[in-house]
């Protein structure tokens, strides 16, 4: 999350010829690498959107603990449930954020968690139901930062 | 040891739906940071968290990086029975807390 | 909409130090206590969420700690907090809204951590713990969230009066690189956007607090020096007096506003 800061802070040594070599971009997400991750759990098979219920402040405090919670229709009954919910973004270092697998005993199929998020992009919630199916929700957010920071250098 | 919170409702009628919720203390170090020398400080998350119901798995989750430090998790279950609700951890490092919380269901 | 980072932008902070550094004058007037606000009403609806409910503050972690410390023995005395001090829902209940409080041993005001160093090394002849420790944040914030909910009490005598004085001149005084005084932004533009966020007021009503931004529970006195940093002045160091002075004052300031640690702030 603080790539940028961190490069220029390294580029600036180095200017600085204290000989402190730049910090390298580490590997930043695409959007290709999203939808590279959806595939790995969908297996190419269609994701339709509905159904799923992204819940993610479209403007955030502080990136780093975004509340975000996830609720899909389904009764949860052995025959039609929700077994997995799969988070993912297009622009975080990491495409995948988090999964987690329910069954018929966990009565909702929902579940809340706090997560990063790099900068301005979009969530994408995709659940995978016990017929085979998938559906999603997206939530397009904007990440804001506070002033007064720790590494405030930049 | 890394300090757990579970909040489980101690007593509830059977087939009610009731919600869990687990907070962790832990870094959830993503691997993408660097010193101020530039040097990477490794990945140290939580991977795995199981919750079981008197053994049964009743919820799984797989973290990655994204997942906030001192990573919350709520989800819901159906009360069936009295018993244990057990709670796992893991992650790099060999990371591993369990917690317990006992249920009531009338 | 872009995204901040590193601090303020350095257009903005040219802006500010151009508008702030211009005769828009130093001190500027202090809020009416009846405008006072906690930085709680400065943030979003889900952070206030976070903070509101004990199962989803992260800083509850550090007050469970908090409790297991209270109540292990410490130190070449083998005491615990407890065995002087019983249980802490009782003994402890306004001892975070009244510091920093007068200390007659070193003849100054000392806040929660250094009255806490204090007991454990003349009490339990353990070694004073290190701000932002694990174990200091636990203590804090097991101590100050006996005193939620209650009114900050500081009460300044003549004794105090000369700290208090140094508190609010190293408020009201242009520092650092900007040339910027805290009150400019805390008194004088509250509730206005810098680099997209509301100015909150400054109160520290919620310490030791969870800091998103940190991902960890941390100290005024961290807070404190993120400000400075911000300001590109050179921040003082942990446990100077400098700070304790400015808490005074910042308490002071705040006084009768109810305590809310451990508070969630961005």
């Amino acid at each position: 999350m603080t790539s940028r800061r961190d490069f220029l802070i390294a580029a600036s040594g180095a200017a600085g010829g204290i000989g402190l070599a730049p910090a390298s971009r580490h590997a930043q997400a695409t959007p290709a690498a999203m939808q590279e991750a959806i595939r790995k759990v969908t297996g190419g098979a269609p994701v339709r959107n509905g159904r799923v219920k992204l819940d993610v402040p479209p403007l955030i405090d502080n990136g780093n603990a975004v509340p975000l919670s996830v609720a899909v229709e389904s009764p949860m009954t052995p025959s039609d449930f929700v077994k997995a919910i799969h988070v993912v973004t297009e622009r975080n270092p990491l495409p995948n954020v988090l999964s987690v697998y329910l069954g018929p005993r966990s009565g909702r199929a929902r579940f809340a968690t706090r997560v990063r998020l790099a900068d301005t992009q979009t969530v994408l919630a995709i659940a995978q139901f016990s017929d085979g199916s998938f559906w999603s929700d997206s939530v397009h957010v904007v990440v804001t930062l506070s002033a007064c920071l720790e590494e405030g250098l930049i | 040891m890394a300090r757990a919170v579970v909040n489980v409702p101690a007593k509830v009628k059977r087939g009610e739906i009731i919600e869990v919720k687990t907070l962790i203390q832990h870094v959830m170090e993503t691997g993408f940071r660097r010193t101020q020398l530039g040097e990477v400080i490794p990945r140290d998350i939580i991977r795995q968290f199981v919750c079981t119901y008197n053994g049964a798995e009743i919820f799984r989750a797989e973290l990655h990086p994204a997942v906030s430090a001192n990573p919350l998790l709520a989800f819901s279950t159906v009360a069936t029975e009295s018993g244990t609700i057990a709670f796992t951890w893991t992650g790099d490092k060999g990371f591993s807390v369990t917690e317990s919380a006992k249920i009531t269901v009338v | 909409m872009s995204v901040r980072r590193g601090g303020w932008p350095l257009p903005a902070l040219a802006m500010a130090c151009v508008l702030l550094g211009t005769g828009w004058g130093v001190p500027a007037a202090q809020i009416p206590a009846g405008e006072r606000r906690s930085g709680y009403e400065f943030m979003s609806r889900e952070t206030r969420a976070m903070q509101d409910d004990d199962a989803t503050n992260p800083g509850m972690l550090w007050v469970l700690d908090g409790e297991t410390l209270w109540n292990r023995k410490e130190g070449a005395a083998a005491r615990a907090c407890a065995d002087c001090h019983g249980d802490a829902r009782g003994s402890m209940k306004g001892v975070a809204a009244r510091h920093p409080a007068w200390d007659a041993a070193t003849g100054r005001p000392v806040n929660l951590e250094q009255r806490i160093n204090a007991c454990r090394s003349g009490r339990q002849q353990a070694a004073p713990l290190a701000y932002e420790s694990r174990d200091l944040l636990a203590l804090t914030a097991y101590v100050a969230r006996q005193s939620r909910g209650m009114p900050v009490d500081i009460v300044i005598d003549s004794r105090a009066k000369p700290f208090l004085d140094a508190g609010r001149s190293a408020f009201t005084r242009r520092q650092g690189q900007l040339n910027l005084a805290c009150t400019q932004c805390h008194d004088g533009h509250w509730g206005e956007k810098l680099a997209g966020i509301a100015i909150p007021q400054a109160h520290p009503t919620g310490y030791p607090i969870y800091r998103l931004e940190w991902q960890s529970l941390g100290s005024l006195q961290r807070r404190l020096r993120n400000c400075m940093i911000g300001m590109r002045a050179e921040p003082y160091a942990y446990g100077a007096p400098e700070f304790v002075d400015l808490e005074l004052y910042l308490m002071w300031r705040a006084r009768g506003m109810a305590l809310e640690a451990p508070a969630v702030r961005p």
